[in-house]
């Protein structure tokens, strides 16, 4: 199995040079070749797990309760301005 | 040997103060971290703070499960006020502005703070080496790896630089440490401990537990973590027992597991050497031993790098730099790869292939223990197919790497709890032996492991500094 390693990178937002690239689609394919394995099992029928707890639909009341003041909500962050978090532009 | 129950009886006897005791651990580590490279972050001041208050309250006759004891925590807990990590440079400087629930558990039981351990970064790793922050080294031999995950966790309890200390088990991070490093390390039940405030690496996989130096203290430490919260929607309401009460219950008439999958071609001659012993024992003590068979163990690593890496890549999703943290391009390689593996299989053209399939196979995984605990109380198995490697050596080799999760990643798939007891040595190094059972059962695992503990002398072995 290929993978396109820049193509995923620009999915995942993560800024890969073309030196790494080389490396990371060389160690991801053969990881990808190890896990190709599981083709063998057969899951005809099976359903699927995504998660083990049996707890389906867990609501709470819609109450408040204290939370982060403004202060500590931007308290880690470099870019701020007027109490609030700045970030750039999405649209031009 | 300072375990918990040692170092609260002399606590409650007063042949030591909490602040002296604090002191005297926070001058071991600074002796010894250099080396062993184990903190991350020494949170000095508010360990001599609350263990000025811990003096208080137990000058006031007050007794609280864990009060005055000085314990450490993974660097993936957050901790209002101290620097969290995840032992990775984008969360440099990171100040959580809030406690994780088990961390406002464990102070509310009084426990002091120590300060926060190395691990590999993001907990992606088996041996501690992909911390962006160098690795911890065993103190059973410094050339070695303590294992990972949670190395300075392991680490820290065995050199006794914490009475007590936390880790995350996502696919051995906790149990895999713990055969390396002669602790006893314990992976809760999915969904027993609350995930609210640790650092997410694969939300379906990820349990909350912790090192000790003996079973009944990682008992008494479950009793202060375990529990429903609100915070967590994967907490269920299970009732938590006082986890230590029937700790020395006799075990005869119970029936052990050995699965067949897990003695195989590879494992180390040592190793299941001090695992068929520990067997041997068990069945001298009037347990039946049944030979079963856990038939899909061999596909457990795939699925698990399947599922895991694709729940990585949406927890890490978050990490954009802007409202805390630094840019994306911070990330060590590990994390990019593991990012990139689970972009690529959530992706269009090869969900079905890979994602769904891996599910699927989850569901197999989890059959095969609800078929073997039909038969059973208990599995035990060896933790790793491999004795401690030396560090460097598998660090150019992720796959390698990956298997050294082998005998552990079903048990996560699972949901199910495992505890890790140590079971022997080989050239002076330690073996561990891995006890799981069903969903909830971490009063028979404690049961089981103590029996074992108390009649064997590994736990009293310490590493020479």
């Amino acid at each position: 199995m290929k993978i396109d390693v820049l193509h995923i990178a620009k999915l995942a937002n993560l800024v890969i040079s073309e030196t790494e690239a080389k490396k990371f689609e060389n160690q991801l394919s053969s990881i990808l070749e190890y896990i190709d394995r599981l083709k063998k099992v057969n899951t005809e029928n099976v359903d699927e797990t995504s998660q083990i707890t049996n707890l389906v639909n867990v609501t709470k009341n819609d109450d408040t309760s204290p939370s982060l003041t403004q202060e500590e909500a931007l308290s880690n962050t470099k870019s701020k301005h007027n109490g609030l978090f700045k970030v750039k532009a999405v649209f031009e | 040997m300072n375990s918990i129950k040692a170092v609260k009886e002399k606590l409650l006897k007063k042949e030591i103060s909490a602040k002296e005791l604090t002191k005297s651990y926070l001058d071991r580590i600074n002796k010894y971290n250099k080396d062993l490279n184990i903190y991350l972050t020494i949170s000095e001041k508010e360990a001599l703070e609350a263990a000025e208050r811990a003096d208080k309250l137990l000058s006031e006759g007050q007794d609280l499960p864990l009060l005055g004891l000085p314990i450490a925590l993974k660097d993936l807990y957050s901790t209002k006020g101290i620097q969290t990590t995840a032992s990775s440079k984008v969360l440099e400087g990171y100040i959580p502005p809030f406690d994780a629930t088990a961390v406002e558990k464990l102070k509310n039981a009084g426990a002091i703070i120590l300060g926060k351990l190395n691990c590999d970064a993001w907990a992606h790793g088996s041996s501690g080496e992909n911390s962006d922050y160098g690795p911890a080294r065993n103190p059973w031999n410094k050339e070695y790896t303590p294992g990972g995950s949670s190395s300075g966790s392991a680490a820290a309890v065995t050199a006794d630089l914490a009475v007590a200390t936390t880790g995350t088990d996502t696919g051995g991070s906790i149990r895999l440490p713990a055969s390396f490093t002669n602790t006893v390390g314990l992976k809760p039940t999915y969904g027993r401990v609350s995930r609210y405030g640790i650092i997410a690496m694969a939300s379906s996989l990820d349990s909350i537990g912790h090192f000790t130096k003996t079973v009944e203290d990682s008992a008494i430490m479950l009793n202060v973590t375990a529990g429903k919260d609100n915070k967590d929607a994967t907490t269920p309401d299970v009732p938590v027992p006082d986890y230590t009460k029937k700790i020395n219950e006799n075990i005869k008439g119970l029936k052990i597991g050995v699965p067949k999958e897990y003695f195989i071609e590879g494992l180390d001659l040592e190793i299941r050497k001090a695992v068929e012993d520990a067997i041997n024992f068990y069945k001298s003590q009037g347990v039946e031993i049944v030979d079963i068979s856990l038939p899909h163990t061999e596909y457990a690593i795939e699925t698990y790098y399947i599922i895991q890496p694709a729940e990585v890549s949406s927890n890490l999703a978050r990490y954009d730099g802007i409202r805390f943290g630094n840019p994306r391009k911070d990330f060590g390689d590990e994390a990019k790869r593991r990012i990139m593996l689970g972009t690529f299989t959530l992706s269009v053209g090869y969900y079905d292939a890979y994602y769904k399939k891996a599910m699927k196979v989850r569901t197999l995984i989890k059959q095969d223990f609800d078929k073997a605990f039909e038969k059973v109380d208990a599995i035990i198995a060896p933790v790793s197919p491999n004795m401690p490697w030396k560090l460097g050596e598998r660090i150019d080799d992720p796959l390698k790497m990956y298997l050294a999760d082998v005998f552990a990643a079903a048990v996560n798939l699972s949901g199910i709890p495992g505890l890790s007891v140590p079971c022997g040595f080989s050239n002076g190094l330690p073996i561990g032996m891995q006890i799981l059972g069903p969903q909830f059962s971490e009063e028979l695992l404690f049961r089981l492991g103590h029996h074992y503990e108390i009649n064997h002398d590994f736990y009293k072995k310490e590493p020479e500094l």
